[in-house]
């Protein structure tokens, strides 16, 4: 691994072991990141991918070693302060985790909402990346009336509206069709193109990484196996 | 603060039966609790006016002579509550007699020599409450030449007794009644908590902190509260008004009733306990709930 690259990580792992009793799920596993980057984390299933991000925003922390987050040493976040790191990410999850009583609006909202920003704003913002999810005429449903490609949308559009630093998606096309999937990862390369980190947890990339610039990392058994610079086949 | 009121409305609809029933147990509750106040309220009224203005005969001894009537009267006089004191000869007391029982006084008639005493008519008022008016009847007792004093003391002791084990009930039956308005409101918030872990959890996952997630809980145990104390006293007022009418027209010439609703101090007091039994039921269930 190259030290020098590191200096200006947003995101950096230290020996990262994380264990679920005495049963290792991440090993010794380090890895910086840079501001901009978009990285694959791919890797058979049980392989660590989700536990690599759940250390990443702290619903799971280490057994040992460090993370820092844009120089942020997560160990030393107390649980007051966890929401303000949780804002500088935007998540996105297989399984959508919309509030199923709330509007696409308010779901989207509720990113903004947390964070205490104003109504006006909040509206401004959230048409705004309602429009780009081209969700912007579903303003007004529920999540459950949604197709599954749909609910994924809004969850990347309440994931980028509070112009978070890092993108952290897990397996986010796992319950899509292909072209839902497409979708979805049009929306975040564009998110990419403007300068966001994201970070892609899944174990069926092939498709995804033949359209963007990045780096590929395999995951093994908790262990990092391999990285890898990608280049798009083709456009 | 507007956002939180929102959201807490917008979980009130949601959530319309399981909040309805709190409100209503919450209305219920404090309808009885506002009723034993009412109650009390009203009997301590009247209980004042019974203690406060005491009439009391002072019978007097037959060695009693005229000649020392302004000795004794100032010394009376001087106790403390006393207010006015009157002297009833054994002629007027008796010419009194006989014009109350007017059509029988033959009998009267009859009588060689006036077999009644001499006496004062005393009026007491005590500031501090029935224990005063005790208090100098039984120094105008301790007097020479007072033979006795009759007050209605023996009777208006047991009232008071009857009066203040009831009171003690009453204040045992709030309290019941507020802990199950207060167990009610808890069981609701860790019902419709639950209910909203997930919902719960990805509000986390966004950065919520604890307080945006505790807030419309609060200001919906504080809605539930204020209007369930709202509703009750609203059910007792309209039973109110509609007793009230016929209790001052068939009993308020015999006992002098005094029938007023709730002083504005005691509403105060019942709205405000039962606005802080809402929050703190959600306080308590929330600490709980909370790690
Ligand atoms: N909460 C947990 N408790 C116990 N074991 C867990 C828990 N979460 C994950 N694991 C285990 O850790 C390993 C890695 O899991 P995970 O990170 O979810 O894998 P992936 O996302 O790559 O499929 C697996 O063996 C899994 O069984
Ligand atoms: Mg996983």
């Amino acid at each position: 691994m190259n030290l020098d690259t590191g200096k200006n990580a947003i995101i950096r792992l230290f020996n990262v072991t994380k264990q679920y009793g005495g049963k290792p799920a991440l090993q010794n596993v380090s890895l910086d990141i840079e501001p901009g980057e978009f990285v694959f984390i791919s890797g058979p299933s049980g392989a660590g991918k989700s536990t690599l991000l759940k250390v990443l925003y702290l619903a799971e922390t280490v057994s040992d070693g460090q993370i820092l987050i844009d120089g942020m040493n997560l160990a030393r976040i107390s649980p007051a302060r966890l929401p303000f790191l949780r804002r500088r990410f935007g998540m996105v999850f297989q399984d959508f985790k919309l509030i199923p009583t709330l509007t696409v609006f308010d779901n989207v909202a509720l990113a903004l909402d947390v964070a205490g920003k104003k109504p006006s704003f909040i509206k401004k913002k959230v048409m705004h990346v309602l429009r780009i999810t081209g969700m912007e005429t579903k303003v007004h449903e529920l999540p459950p009336t949604l197709s599954g490609g749909e609910q994924q949308r809004v969850a990347v559009a309440r994931a980028v509206a509070g112009d978070p630093d890092i993108i952290l998606a897990d397996e986010p096309t796992g319950s899509l069709d292909q072209a839902s999937a497409r979708r979805v990862l049009e929306i975040l390369l564009a998110y990419h193109k403007k300068g966001g980190t994201i970070l892609v947890a899944s174990h069926h990339l092939q498709q995804l990484q033949t359209v963007v610039t990045g780096r590929s990392i395999v995951l093994e058994k908790g262990r990092l196996v391999s990285a890898t610079r990608l280049e798009p086949y083709a456009t | 603060m507007i956002r939180y009121f929102h959201k807490a409305l917008a979980d009130i609809r949601s959530n319309r039966f399981l909040n309805l029933v709190t409100m209503v147990t919450i209305a219920l509750s404090i309808l009885m609790v506002s009723l034993f106040v009412l109650f009390f309220e009203t009997l301590g009224r009247i209980m004042d006016g019974w203690n406060q203005e005491g009439r009391a005969m002072v019978y007097l001894t037959p060695e009693f002579t005229t000649d020392i009537r302004p000795e004794l009267e100032s010394a009376i006089t001087r106790l403390d509550g006393v207010v006015r004191v009157a002297f009833v000869s054994k002629d007027q007391a008796l010419a009194r007699l006989k014009n109350q029982m007017a059509g029988s006084n033959r009998f009267l008639d009859t009588l060689k020599e006036n077999p009644l005493p001499h006496a004062f008519e005393i009026q007491i008022q005590s500031r501090d409450g029935f224990e005063s008016v005790a208090a100098a009847v039984r120094q105008i007792k301790s007097l020479d030449m007072v033979e006795s004093v009759e007050y209605g003391r023996e009777w208006l002791v047991r009232v008071f007794d009857l009066f203040q084990l009831f009171r003690l009930t009453g204040y045992v039956m709030c309290v019941l009644f507020l802990l199950i308005a207060f167990f009610i409101t808890a069981s609701t918030v860790r019902l419709v908590f639950h209910s909203r872990q997930s919902e719960v959890e990805i509000m986390r996952l966004v950065g919520a902190t604890d307080r945006f997630i505790k807030m419309p809980f609060y200001v919906t145990g504080l809605i539930q509260g204020a209007v369930g104390g709202i509703l009750g006293l609203l059910i007792l007022f309209i039973a109110y008004l509609a007793v009230s009418s016929g209790i001052s027209r068939s009993m308020g010439e015999l006992f002098h009733l005094d029938v007023r609703f709730l002083s504005v101090t005691a509403m105060g007091g019942i709205w405000g306990v039962s606005t802080f039994l809402g929050w703190f039921g959600c306080y308590l269930s929330l600490r709980q709930l909370l790690k």
